[in-house]
């Protein structure tokens, strides 16, 4: 459901949400709370990238597990080359670790790293796993 | 596709949260 606020019409709504600077998009899950923000313009595909990233951010905060491993692996599916990429793969293997109670998938995470997004700071937050 | 903009956060808020659905907020200065 997509609310458009600017700050002619709605300098209140600015204030209430803090949103210091524009653009600024937040995802919000059914019941107000926010789940992402984004500040600053980005380009199409890392937009996109991030808005889905936030979707997915509801699905796991609502310990929807499977729809948020689901929606992250789509992320990663749509988007790989994106900046939002590498925590798509962490998240989607949290994901599939809290739905199936299976630690092993971590350490499977920790390796994909070994192959993909080396120098992202997920990486460095899965090396725990590494075998 | 054309997206179909609330410009009422409170209705819009009322709505996601009858409807179970998420909410994105695009607060913007952009000229009209």
């Amino acid at each position: 459901m997509p609310v458009e606020a600017h700050i002619k019409e709605h300098p209140a709504y600015f204030h209430r949400f803090d949103a210091v600077w524009t653009p600024t998009v937040l995802v919000m899950d059914s019941d107000g709370v926010e789940r992402l923000r984004v500040e600053g313009y980005l380009p199409r595909d890392e937009f996109r990238a991030h808005l889905e990233m936030g979707l997915a951010r509801v699905a796991f905060m609502h310990k929807r597990w499977a729809d948020a491993e689901r929606m992250f692996a789509q992320v990663l599916e749509r988007y790989p080359e994106t900046k939002v990429a590498p925590e798509a793969v962490y998240w989607r293997g949290v994901s599939h670790y809290k739905r199936t109670n299976d630690h092993t998938v971590l350490g499977q995470v920790a390796d994909e790293f070994k192959q993909k997004y080396q120098d992202s700071v997920w990486a460095q937050k899965a090396s725990v796993w590494a075998h | 596709m054309t997206v179909q903009w609330n410009k009422d956060a409170d209705a819009a808020l009322a709505e996601a949260k009858a409807t179970r659905k998420p909410l994105l907020i695009d607060f913007s200065a952009a000229p009209a």
